[in-house]
């Protein structure tokens, strides 16, 4: 039945979107648009010019951010790769082990690190490696990363699996197969955007910490937002707005890449 | 997605004898570099300061005690109500609770607007409101100060545009912390709620509709409800950061208006070193934010009864 | 990625941290306090591979080493008094006798010192004053007294940034009101309290590292900063003068300290012995902009350093303290003071 007004339609809410979405992007823009700044001063415009971009790989910083990203990447990697492996093992444990007693307190486990606010993690964790006389340092970095991945690899993992019927399995422990092998050969083909998806969350999130890593990094290791923080209580200086600008590409380019792996878990499973 | 013709059961016990083996390595690595360094911060609160930072082993009630009474500059003042910490405590969560409105007020009609949009430019709207959240939120903070100090940007075109005469004093206020918390967690409200818009069924308004129900009591009446799910997740996940925040306060209140987090990282980092105080401030924020979640997790429940 | 590319990636990362420990030198220092070019300079003469975390105050470098980061660092550069602090907190390694081949170019007034006798642990390396900058282009009356800080005209209310230090922003206080440092006279203490509270109000932020960078970019018109950091602002363009109170102000020696537990302990005498050598500590001089305290860095230093206002306090002045350590029971009372301060 044709209306005279889309039912959906509300005055002013695409203003309010529009509104938005300026805010949003208005800070990163100039930011953007001063990377490209001439001038070394911030508030005068003085030409279009690449130097500070130059200066992030080459300048007198640029060893000390290149050994943050490379600290950054390693941690992010390891910790993801660890996350999802564990969260992986955990959403099986959850959703394919029945009903039992502690599963409720297995999933508030699991969520814990996502519910405690980050600042009372990283003054838990430093108290803690602190008593017991944990050297300060990138492993305390990983450790520290691998609890807070651990829920945010579970997310997209355990929704994946919750999407998966069962039968799959069951058809194949029908033909002998044991645990392992169903896993391996059945069910991770299956989740695999999932636990992709969960690596790629862990990543970013590793990539990204600063409060927690802040408290416990040990000497002379700084990662690449400890880096730029420290970079930046001494004045917001035109390479630091260069970086911020290629991280956000980066980020960019590996969110439409998490896009993308999960429209391709949407395609349908092939039932031949 | 269900995948396959089978019976449609998705929680089943394929692998149940083996569950305690799976769910091992999370609950030790949670257990033992989460729970129990939470615990330990438990006891540290109760333990006494040691002069110029750490702690010394013995039982006492001090930090928890110097929340709330004051007793003089000399400690032996009959005690008063400390009004200091008090102060801090609100100030959190009325900034906090500002940036959740904030968030809801621009966030709600943001995210209906996305949901109720044909679905092949759906995933691209919310692409574009989610990419500001995986810039780092140091970045993030850091931008905004840039854009709204003194001689900055906004304060250069609202001055080219004649609006003001003198460059509005916005960095460094409780204004500047409230911009910059709302501006960090946006996107978490967003996403929740177009979640919840975007399983609605919108035939229920259109029934609404045709019983002559006008547009606005439709919204309030019928589509609020059955998203407020959303709207409540959504809340949660701006509020509870807020709260603990200390890089809004610090980069752009200029590291004078104190929130929680900022008093626990100067107990620790900075010039005070009394860490059973940070560890009890810590144990206080905890406190705040299990108890919201408790609520939610009540509501949640009685939603589903 | 396979299995075996991953392990292989986690060893070699784990062993590039590891390799890294063979000839390093791991410093914690002072933001912005000494150039790149020296450090690269060390490094190539002795081959010894230097990194470098910073802190920004004197209290902060006692926080993070009690707070377990004591082990991972060879040499640190703590101000006057927190050489005595640390020495007794036990944090600092001693130096034997010709251990430095180079302790005899330190100036013989610099040689035996209150906070460390006989330079048990520490060497010179920078000294110069705190005191507070002002913006001439917002108020052009006079500043020579700490009331601008304290009690503030009407053009610098609200636009004031002072140290995260407490060490400094006490001793200033303390001068303000002429009392004794750590005074144990609890009339005093009050006194400074209500100070403090007070002036508060007027005071935009806290932060030493951003001292520099809010006078150059107009976010304060005034602001509690080093000398040698208020002559770099000027260099970088802002029109501010450097005050030398009637009341008085802060005098500082930061000193290069060995730490306990140093992972490098030879590195670390080495590097000691070579910011001993008066064309080495003069480019520090040169850099940060204060003085040295080694004898024969004259010839090495650039001709405006001994003319600049900033080294040359004016004709009655107040007079130049050190920060004092106070005892147990008055240093309860700063901490309080100061966490109320900034809450």
């Amino acid at each position: 039945m044709n209306r005279r007004f889309d039912i959906k339609h509300y005055q002013g809410f695409l203003a309010i979107t529009c509104l938005c979405l300026f805010i949003l992007y208005a800070p990163l823009i100039i930011v953007m648009i001063y990377s490209f700044n001439d001038s070394a001063s911030i508030t005068n415009w003085g030409g279009f010019s690449l130097r500070w971009y130059a200066d992030v790989f080459t300048g007198p910083e640029s060893e000390k951010f290149k050994l943050a990203a490379w600290n950054s990447l390693s941690i992010a990697v390891m910790a993801a790769t660890v996350a999802t492996t564990v969260a992986t093992a955990a959403a099986i444990g959850m959703i394919r082990g029945g009903q039992f007693r502690g599963k409720s307190a297995s999933f508030a486990l699991i969520s814990l690190p996502i519910m405690v606010p980050e600042i009372v993690t990283a003054v838990a964790t430093l108290i803690f490696f602190s008593t017991i006389g944990f050297k300060l340092g990138t492993l305390s970095i990983l450790v520290a990363h691998i609890v807070f991945c651990i829920p945010f690899a579970y997310l997209p993992i355990s929704a994946r699996l919750q999407g998966i019927e069962a039968s799959y399995e069951e058809a194949a422990q029908d033909l002998y197969a044991d645990r392992w092998r169903t896993f391996r050969y059945v069910l991770m083909p299956i989740m695999w955007p999932g636990i992709l998806s969960g690596f790629l969350l862990a990543f970013i999130i590793s990539l990204d910490d600063f409060i927690i890593t802040n408290f416990i990094k040990g000497a002379g290791i700084e990662t690449l937002p400890t880096a730029i923080f420290g970079s930046v209580k001494q004045g917001i200086k035109p390479n630091i707005m260069a970086l911020s600008t290629l991280l956000l590409l980066f980020s960019i380019a590996l969110v439409t890449l998490s896009y993308f792996i999960g429209k391709r878990g949407q395609e349908p499973y092939p039932t031949d | 997605m269900a995948a396959g013709t089978g019976s449609g059961r998705t929680v089943s016990a394929t692998f149940s004898p083996v569950r305690g083996w799976l769910l091992l390595p999370s609950w030790l690595v949670i257990g033992i570099f989460l729970l129990v360094p939470v615990l330990l911060m438990l006891v540290y609160s109760f333990l006494t300061k040691e002069f110029r930072g750490g702690v010394i082993w013995e039982f006492s009630l001090a930090a928890y005690d110097q929340f709330v009474f004051d007793r003089g500059l000399f400690g032996d003042d009959p005690p008063k109500i400390e009004w200091a910490y008090i102060t801090i405590f609100v100030r959190s969560i009325l900034q906090a609770l500002g940036a959740t409105v904030l968030c809801l007020l621009i966030g709600f009609p943001t995210a209906y607007f996305i949901a109720t949009r044909p679905a092949n430019t759906r995933a691209i709207w919310l692409f574009l409101v989610t990419i500001p959240y995986w810039v780092n939120l140091l970045i993030r903070t850091v931008s905004m100060k840039f854009l709204i100090r003194d001689n900055g940007p906004l304060n250069e075109a609202l001055l080219a545009i004649g609006v003001i005469d003198a460059p509005l004093q916005l960095i460094n206020t409780n204004f500047a912390v409230q911009l910059g918390l709302f501006y960090s967690y946006l996107p978490f409200m967003v996403l929740p709620i177009y979640a919840s818009v975007e399983r609605y069924n919108f035939a229920l308004s259109e029934a609404a509709s045709d019983l002559y129900a006008p547009k606005w009591t439709i919204l309030r009446s019928i589509l609020l409800p059955v998203v407020k799910p959303g709207i409540i997740a959504g809340c949660i996940l701006v509020f509870v950061p807020s709260l603990g925040a200390f890089l809004a306060p610090d980069l752009l209140g200029g590291a004078k208006t104190f929130m929680i987090g900022s008093l626990i990282e100067e107990q620790f980092k900075g010039n005070a070193g009394n860490w059973p105080f940070g560890a009890a401030a810590s144990m206080i924020l905890l406190s705040m934010v299990l108890v919201v979640l408790l609520f939610y997790a009540r509501a949640q429940s009685r939603e589903q009864t | 990625m396979n299995i075996k590319t991953l392990l292989g990636s986690t060893a070699l990362v784990l062993a590039a941290n590891a390799a890294a420990a063979e000839g390093s030198l791991s410093l914690y220092h002072w933001f912005e306090y000494i150039p790149q070019e020296l450090i690269e300079k060390f490094e190539a003469e002795y081959d010894v591979d230097v990194t470098m975390d910073t802190y920004d105050s004197n209290e902060a470098l006692l926080a993070s080493l009690k707070a377990g980061t004591l082990g991972s660092y060879d040499l640190a550069v703590p101000g006057d008094y927190m050489v005595e602090i640390m020495a007794g907190e036990g944090l600092l390694d001693a130096i034997a006798e010709g251990e430095l081949a180079n302790k005899g170019n330190i100036q013989p007034e610099w040689l035996d010192v209150s906070f460390d006798p006989g330079r048990m642990y520490s060497i010179p390396y920078q000294w110069g004053s705190t005191s507070f900058s002002v913006n001439r282009d917002v108020y052009a009356g006079d500043i020579n007294s700490t009331s601008i800080l304290f009690d503030p005209p009407a053009e610098l209310a609200g636009k004031i940034n002072m140290l995260d230090s407490q060490g400094e922003v006490m001793a200033m206080a303390s001068l303000h009101l002429g009392i004794p440092q750590c005074s144990t006279d609890r009339d005093q203490l009050q006194a400074l309290d209500a100070l403090l509270q007070g002036a508060s109000a007027n005071w935009a932020s806290f932060g030493s590292d951003i001292a520099k960078d809010v006078l150059v970019s107009g976010d304060a018109a005034a602001g509690m900063i080093y000398n040698g950091f208020s002559a770099k602002a000027r260099a970088e363009g802002a029109n501010i003068e450097y005050a030398y109170p009637d009341e008085g102000y802060v005098v500082w020696m930061d000193n290069v300290v060995l730490l306990k537990d140093a992972p490098n302990r030879a590195n670390a005498l080495l590097f000691m012995d070579f910011l001993l050598e008066p064309e080495n500590i003069a480019a520090v001089t040169n850099y940060a902009q204060y003085a040295a305290g080694v004898t024969g860095v004259a010839e090495f230093l650039d001709p405006e350093l001994a003319v600049m206002p900033e080294n040359n306090p004016r004709e009655g002045a107040g007079p130049g303290a050190f920060i004092a350590v106070c005892d147990q029971a008055t240093q309860e009372v700063y901490d309080q003071i100061w966490t109320r301060l900034r809450s």
